[in-house]
């Protein structure tokens, strides 16, 4: 070590999401040297989410952060529903259990990120914004082994005892060093999203809320012309976040464009009542990793370790969405073991073996292995078609009155399932690996 | 809702256009040869691929930075990466 060169941080963190700022924000805490390097010109400039975050764990960085940050609006209310396409059957959750304490809020990036970044500022972290990272800098270690010292940003260098590679579901630093393979198609979707405007009160009217409540919907089924994924809308304040994910391999195999199917979502008849006279503030997209705990791969390496949706750590379980509360608790875990390993003057993949560890002892990776058969479960074709339209033709059953004799329930469900094209031993199937999956 | 087009939507976005250099480079022959050119034009959410006489045109001005073009490119046939800093879009609600 006596010929290296003098690092200009400890640390340096790629990426002002969730995972970045909360990572920087702990390192400073603790008393290293750090700089937040992000590509936007301001945090959050780049950065897409659907937009609940699952707040309790930011709870244990900042207590009370939904007082403080700008958030939108606090999720009491989650509506899962089955659309075909001229019926809805959705189950409808809402609590006020999840607002003290409060378990999730809606964001929007553009004004949420730059609040977390601030706080790690004020801890001592350096920002440099407007700058993209273009390469890790390595070096040959003693074992032979290729190791992190730094990053290159067009002529620049920068060196640091360790990198955080905060930088999303694209991860190019991860990818450098082959943390991360080519994904499949079918673990990876793309998230196409627009914001609308839409006064409080309409909002508050439309979706039974008053105060700062919110409501999440999530959609299956016609949204999506049947590809897997869904559809999702969400309260903000004073708008609307809505759009579609879409399974790649599926969406490819449709013969459809991912504008079209957004489009269908946003003409459907189910959505209309929800999104009459607003308007288009701004329209995105995002790439989303899908393949659960299988896509997940090495996090740290000599000098280097991986942090949020770089790392892979996202969960769909069908019925939550989640990527920000795995990314901060991820942030958590690196921050710890790196500081960990900084004092014991080790920063190879075996000093920073500690954040792996950290993440299994965590919610993170638990929640990973718990929805480990999620994706499979998902890939499922009934969840996206057939099983909406049965419950559609069984609910029909029960609610059409049209003069013919009534029949008990078991009997309407019976004869719709008979017109289905699910059959009963589908149904017993994916029913018994939906309990095992989710 | 009034019904919108993607490029109306887009004009809600604010970009910062690079013009000295774009961040997406197709290699024709492979877009042609591995069905990467049907795949992109596909998947992208904003519309930036398009085909004319079979050659794949890119708007890459109104690209939202996703990568999903990137991911079901066979390799070789698409060369992408983020824009340079300050360039690209910039999302104000996100």
């Amino acid at each position: 070590m006596t010929d290296a060169v003098e690092p200009d941080f400890d640390v340096i963190v790629v990426g002002a999401g969730p995972a970045g700022s909360v990572t920087a924000y702990r390192l400073a805490q603790q008393g290293l040297s750090v700089v937040l390097i992000e590509r936007g010109e301001a945090p959050g400039a780049k950065n897409l989410s659907g937009g609940v975050l699952y707040g309790r764990v930011l709870d244990q960085v900042f207590p009370g952060f939904a007082d403080e940050a700008p958030v939108e609006r606090r999720i009491t209310r989650h509506v899962t529903t089955f659309l075909t396409a001229d019926s809805a059957v959705s189950l409808d959750y809402s609590s006020q259990r999840l607002a003290e304490p409060v378990n999730a809020v809606t964001v929007l990036r553009a004004r949420f990120d730059p609040w977390l970044a601030s706080k790690a500022e004020e801890a001592g972290v350096f920002l440099m914004a407007g700058v993209r990272v273009d390469a890790l800098l390595t070096e040959q270690g003693p074992d032979g082994a290729p190791r992190v010292v730094g990053v290159r940003a067009g002529d620049d260098e920068l060196r640091a005892r360790v990198v955080v590679a905060a930088d999303g579901v694209n991860s190019f630093l991860a990818r450098d060093l082959g943390l991360r393979r080519t994904e499949p198609t079918n673990h990876l979707a793309v998230g196409v999203k627009t914001v609308l405007r839409l006064p409080r009160t309409a909002i508050e009217d439309r979706f039974g809320l008053t105060g700062d409540q919110g409501a999440a919907h999530a959609v299956v089924g016609d949204c999506t012309l049947g590809i897997g994924g869904g559809g999702f809308l969400y309260t903000n304040a004073e708008s609307l976040s809505l759009g579609v994910v879409l399974r790649l391999d599926d969406l490819v195999r449709s013969g459809h464009t991912a504008i079209e199917v957004f489009e269908h979502f946003l003409e459907h008849p189910g959505l209309a009542p929800y999104v009459r006279d607003a308007e288009v503030l701004e329209y995105g997209s995002h790439l989303v990793a899908e393949g659960g705990a299988d896509m997940v791969g090495t996090v740290a390496t000599h000098g280097l370790v991986v942090v949020g949706e770089a790392a892979g750590l996202t969960i769909n379980s069908g019925l939550t969405v989640r990527g920000m509360d795995l990314a901060i608790g991820s942030a958590i875990a690196a921050a710890d073991a790196i500081v960990e390993a900084v004092a014991a003057g080790d920063v190879t993949a075996t000093g920073l073996a500690g954040y792996r560890r950290r993440l299994e002892e965590s919610f993170v990776l638990q929640d990973m292995a718990t929805y480990a058969r999620a994706p499979k479960f998902l890939e499922r074709t009934g969840m996206y078609g057939a099983y909406g339209e049965l419950a559609a033709d069984v609910f029909h059953g029960v609610f059409g009155l049209d003069t013919t004799p009534r029949r008990h329930l078991l009997a309407v469900a019976r004869q719709a399932l008979k017109r289905s094209p699910v059959t009963v031993r589908q149904l017993m199937s994916d029913g018994w690996a939906g309990v095992r999956a989710l | 809702m009034r019904t919108t087009t993607v490029s109306e939507r887009l004009a809600a976005n604010r970009f910062e256009l690079d013009e000295e250099e774009s961040h997406i480079h197709v290699d024709q022959e492979l877009c042609r040869s591995t069905g990467t050119g049907r795949a992109i034009i596909a998947v992208c959410p904003a519309g930036v691929y398009s085909e004319r006489d079979g050659e794949i045109l890119v708007d890459y001005a109104a690209c939202l930075e996703c990568g999903t073009c990137r991911a079901v490119a066979a390799p070789g046939a698409l060369t992408w990466h983020y824009p340079r800093g300050g360039f690209g879009v910039t999302f104000r609600e996100g």
